[in-house]
This record gives structure tokens, C-alpha cells and sequence, in this order.
């Protein structure tokens, strides 16, 4: 940090609390090194997704039977799959679809279950009876059940697996906004902005969304881990992108055939989704801590 | 108390009628006539006409959805498409397999999630501390149908010296049953790092209050202070997360039973999404949810019995 003179203190305006809390939030972020290393990593792998395809020369999708099945060697670093595919390659051009999956769905399922919490936190009443009562039928179906009934009647490409991710996403959003909306709710700023004559809809997103934005920023980076092992499970399960799309859990799902001979075909694949699950994990965990100083022991 | 009871299992019932009518919506979402596919891609007009009849399918959609509730309540959720067989009965051939597998899961959850988290949180910050968590990291992180292939690979394929009863993998269990013990693992290690993470920071929070530092004051041995005080408490929110977790492998065993070929609820629905028999993928959604309410109505019921202190008003 640098080291300010008392003269240039005193000459600059003193920031505002928001820029303040920002900042006391950047520094406890920085000093979580788990969290450091989630959000460093995090970075590579969307730099990767977006900027890989162009450092791999070799088609993810080209198959050359002569070279099938080959173990990891110089050239191809991750081996070859049954078609003779290069893994490396393949691997590198999946993380686009992976880092698209995980951001795309849960920004879908955030968008619609920040508004409901939203809106049935802040109305009450019937509204928040019926949104509330619909989140617990979403919930009432465990684990990937949900998605996958959703990809079932759907049909399975890469387009559903994100909706029925999404909507598999929404009840978590809307049941943590709508505990933080009724909290601040009740605050009185919020009666003072209401006596000055602010609309709803100003009020929502001018003075309810920006203070009940931590835990949903937590929650997003928490969800994107569990929207791709569950969008990676339902590619496994045959529900996903279609073959011959370099999708992970479609590569694990290919590759468990030649699993005896062949063990780097379910290996790799499998590394790279407990990575980048890994890094949204303790990026999240880190975000929380940071976010929220009072849970940090 | 019986106060609370009734009116938790009213409070159900909505929840069970939402999830019926979603259930029963799934054939309406699908692209296409139901009756149709039913029939198959070759029927005559003829015959498709004719099956919408017997369905009902003519009438309008809150009458069928009562029809289907009439028949749902007396046990009946219709045929598979594909065998012709009463769905109920294909579901009751594997029910317990699934339930079985889930129950062992959590149980195993239970004994490693809880063991890792106490000496987790008895020995906060030091190596041992973080060498927990880092692995319950790992095991949240990791897709279980990977973890059983991996599994698979080392044990069952992988060295010789390896026990015969683990490789015999295609045909699931039933004959032997030591064959559960890789299936339980993969299904159990993700929800064992839940609760570890869980009973942690629970138990953290009450190695903080007052009345342990009482009893440390008081001269009482730190074993006794750990495990007759601090557990009894720090137990009470897991419980929560334990009912989730069995509901989680219902939904989990899935993957689980697809990869082990075991032939339970799960690899029904996904021989059912394949071969796209809905009236079968409408039973096993069904009957799994239906289940997993009824498993959390046990768990906020014993929440309720073990916390005297808390209020669910």
C-alpha cells in the first residue's frame, strides 16, 4: 500500500462508505489464499476456454484410427482417445462449453430466483405464499432429479442441459434473497425512501438489490460448481451434448468402455472437473469470508 | 408438540400436489402428441385415436390431472410403454435396492463426515485441521460417477490382489452382498465432506460460548467438555443436513446404480429417459420425491424434538 503524506489526506476527499467497504472486502479477499488461488484459477480456465482454441492446432474432433488409444507421450500429452483423438485438444476446446454451461445457467437461474426472492420478500403477502410454496415443490425433488426429468421430456443438447440447470438453480437463489430482502425490508432507510416518494421498482433495485448483493454474489460463484457437476453428469448419463462434442462428462461417458486398456480416457476428463468445480468451491468459500467478516472465525 | 406435527404434515400436502402436477405436466412439455408416442412412430391413426381415448387424453388437462391423482393415491401410475407391466410393479422390484444403497451411503456419510469434522474442529488450524478440510474439499468438488469409475479402475479392474467379490461389478449386487461396499463409497464420500464441513463449523461455534469455557473453567476434562457438551449441540444443526444428504442419494444413486449396472430406481429412469417410456420416468420422479418429503417431515420433526429451544413458528 502506499503511503499517503498527511498533506494529500487532507487534500482529498474522504471516500465513500460503499468505496470503503469495497475496499476492506478486497483486502480480507486477498489475504484468503485459498481464495486467491479459486479466483486465480477461475481466471485461467476462462481465459483458457476463450483463448485455447487457438493455441491447439490439431481439429478436437479429428480421428485417425491408426494412433487409437494411445497413453499420454510428448506428443500427445493427455494420449489419444478410440477414435485417435487427440485428448489434449479435445479437453482444452470442452472447456469452453464447461465455463458456457456453468456461467450461462446460473446466470439464468440467478436472474429468475434474485427476482422472485425479490419480489416476494418485498410484497409478502399471497405473492410470497405461492413463490415460496412453488420454490419448495422445485426443491422437493433431490439432487439432479430435477434436471434430469426437465432433460428428459426436453430432450438432451447442450441448449436444455443449461435450462434445466438453470431452473434446478432458481429455488436456492430465491429462498437466500428473499431472507435478505425481508431483513433489509424492515430498515429504516427504507421507510425514509418510501416517505420521499420512491416507485417500487426504485426502491427494489436502487436500494434493496446493492444490499442484499453479497450473499448473491457467494451463492452464484457456489451454484457455477454445482451447475457443472451436474450439467457433466447429465452429459455422462447421455442426456447432454451430443457426441462428438468435446464435452467432459461425455468424454468420461465414452471413454468408460475402454476404461481396462485405456485409463487416461476417464482420467483427464474427470482431473479437469474436479478443478475447476475445486476452484469455484474455494473461490466461493473465500468470497463468503470476505464478504461477510462476522462468520469468519 | 402434536400441534407441530399436524401441522407440518398439512404443510405438506401442498408441497406433494405441486409436485404431482409437475410430475404430471412432464408429458405435456414433451415436443410432440403423447398418445403418439405411446403408440410408437409406425402406429395407424387409427390406434393412436384409440389410445388417446383410453388415456383420456381428449379431456381437459385439470380433469386428466385429477384422473391420474385418482389413480396415483390408489397405486396406480399407469404402464410402461416398452414392457406393458403395471409401472408400480417395476418400481417395486427395485425400490429397495435404491433405498438400501441410500440408506448405507448415509450411513457412511454419517460415520466419516462426523469422525472428520470433530478432530477437525478439536484441533482447529493445525495440519490436521487443514488436511481435512482440503480433502472435503476435494470430495465436494468431485463428480461421484467419476469417483466410481476411478474406484472401479483401482479396485475392481486394477491389481490382482484385489478381493474377487469387488469385481464382480456387471451384475450389480444381490448375490453377494460385500459388491455394495464400492457403490456406497461413491455414493457416500460427497455428502461425508458436507457433514465434516458441517459438524466443523458447528462445532466451532459452540467450542466458542460461554458455558464451555464454564466448564473448562470448572476443571472438567477437555474430553468430557468436548464430547459430552459440545457435541450434544453442535449435533443438532447436522441432523438437517443428514435428512438432505439420504434425499441427495436418492437423486445421486442414479449415476451411482448406471455406473455399477445396479438395478435400482435410478438406472430404471435412465433406461426409461432412454428408451423414452415417460410413464415410468413420471413414476420414479414421483415415488423418489414423494420420499425425500417425507424423509425431511422426519427431519424437522426430530430437529424439533432434539431443539426445545427453537420455535419453527
Amino acid at each position: 500500500m502506499v503511503q499517503q503524506t498527511p498533506a494529500a489526506e487532507f487534500g482529498q476527499k474522504r471516500s465513500s462508505p460503499r468505496v470503503e467497504a469495497y475496499k476492506g472486502f478486497w483486502r480480507r479477499l486477498r489475504k484468503n489464499k485459498a481464495a486467491v488461488v479459486g479466483g486465480a484459477l477461475i481466471l485461467f480456465f476462462i481465459l483458457t476456454g476463450i483463448l485455447g482454441p487457438f493455441f491447439t492446432t490439431a481439429d478436437p474432433n479429428a480421428t485417425q484410427i491408426s494412433i487409437k488409444l494411445q497413453s499420454p507421450s510428448a506428443e500427445h500429452w493427455f494420449g489419444t482417445d478410440n477414435y485417435g483423438r487427440d485428448i489434449f485438444t479435445r479437453i482444452i476446446h470442452g472447456m469452453a462449453i464447461t465455463m458456457k454451461v456453468g456461467f450461462l445457467s446460473v446466470a439464468l437461474g440467478g436472474a429468475v430466483g434474485v427476482f422472485l426472492g425479490i419480489i416476494s420478500g418485498y410484497y409478502g403477502g399471497i405473492l410470497d405464499t405461492v413463490i415460496m410454496r412453488t420454490m419448495d415443490v422445485l426443491l422437493a425433488f433431490p439432487g439432479i432429479l430435477l434436471a434430469l426429468a426437465i432433460v428428459s421430456v426436453l430432450g438432451g443438447s447442450l441448449t436444455n442441459v443449461i435450462i434445466a440447470v438453470g431452473i434446478f438453480s432458481i429455488p436456492a437463489f430465491a429462498r437466500i434473497v428473499r431472507g435478505s430482502t425481508l431483513s433489509v425490508r424492515k430498515l429504516e432507510y427504507i421507510d425514509a425512501v418510501k416517505a420521499l416518494g420512491a416507485s417500487d421498482g426504485r426502491i427494489i433495485f436502487k436500494h434493496i438489490l446493492p444490499n442484499v448483493l453479497s450473499p448473491i454474489i457467494v451463492q452464484l460463484t457456489l451454484r457455477i460448481a454445482t451447475a457443472v457437476l451436474t450439467a457433466s453428469g447429465l452429459a455422462f448419463l447421455g442426456l447432454g451434448a451430443k457426441p462428438p462434442t468435446p464435452e467432459w462428462g461425455a468424454m468420461l461417458s465414452e471413454g468408460r468402455t475402454y476404461m481396462r486398456e485405456a485409463p487416461h480416457l476417464v482420467l483427464f476428463p474427470g482431473i479437469m472437473i474436479v478443478l475447476v468445480v475445486l476452484a469455484f468451491n474455494i473461490f466461493g468459500d473465500g468470497l463468503r469470508d470476505a464478504l461477510d467478516p462476522k462468520m469468519k472465525k | 408438540m402434536s400441534k407441530f406435527i399436524i401441522r407440518r404434515l398439512l404443510q405438506t400436502i401442498p408441497v406433494l400436489i405441486g409436485v404431482s402436477i409437475l410430475v404430471f405436466s412432464l408429458m405435456y412439455l414433451i415436443p410432440g402428441d403423447p398418445a403418439q408416442i405411446i403408440a410408437g412412430e409406425g402406429a395407424s391413426p387409427k390406434t393412436v385415436e384409440q389410445i388417446r381415448e383410453k388415456l383420456g387424453l381428449n379431456e381437459p388437462a385439470p380433469v386428466q390431472y385429477v384422473n391420474y391423482m385418482k389413480n396415483v393415491v390408489q397405486g396406480d401410475l399407469g404402464n410402461s410403454i416398452r414392457s406393458g407391466r403395471p409401472v408400480m410393479d417395476e418400481i417395486k422390484a427395485r425400490f429397495w435396492t435404491t433405498v438400501e444403497l441410500s440408506f448405507y451411503a448415509t450411513i457412511l456419510a454419517v460415520f466419516l463426515g462426523l469422525i472428520a469434522g470433530i478432530i477437525s474442529a478439536v484441533r482447529h488450524y493445525t495440519w490436521s485441521d487443514i488436511t481435512i478440510m482440503l480433502i472435503a474439499l476435494f470430495g465436494l468438488s468431485m463428480p461421484n460417477f467419476w469417483f466410481g469409475l476411478m474406484l472401479i479402475q483401482w479396485f475392481a479392474i486394477g491389481p490382482d490382489w484385489m478381493p474377487e467379490f469387488m469385481k464382480m461389478r456387471a451384475s450389480g449386487w444381490g448375490d453377494d452382498w460385500r459388491q455394495i461396499i464400492l457403490p456406497v463409497i461413491t455414493l457416500g464420500t460427497g455428502g461425508a465432506a458436507i457433514i465434516a464441513r458441517m459438524t466443523r463449523s458447528s462445532m466451532l461455534e459452540v467450542i466458542g460460548q460461554d458455558y464451555i469455557r464454564t466448564a473448562r473453567a470448572k476443571g472438567m476434562s477437555e474430553r468430557i467438555v468436548i464430547y459430552r457438551h459440545a457435541l450434544k449441540n453442535a449435533l443438532i444443526p447436522v441432523i438437517t443436513v443428514v435428512g438432505l444428504e439420504f434425499g441427495g442419494f436418492l437423486g445421486g444413486a442414479v449415476l451411482t446404480e448406471s455406473i455399477f449396472a445396479i438395478n435400482g430406481m435410478g438406472r430404471l429412469t435412465i433406461d426409461a429417459i432412454r428408451t423414452r417410456d415417460f410413464p415410468i420416468v413420471q413414476g420414479t420422479v414421483l415415488v423418489i420425491s414423494f420420499l425425500f418429503v417425507f424423509v425431511n417431515l422426519l427431519v424437522d420433526i426430530s430437529y424439533r424434538l432434539l431443539n426445545k429451544r427453537i420455535d419453527l413458528n
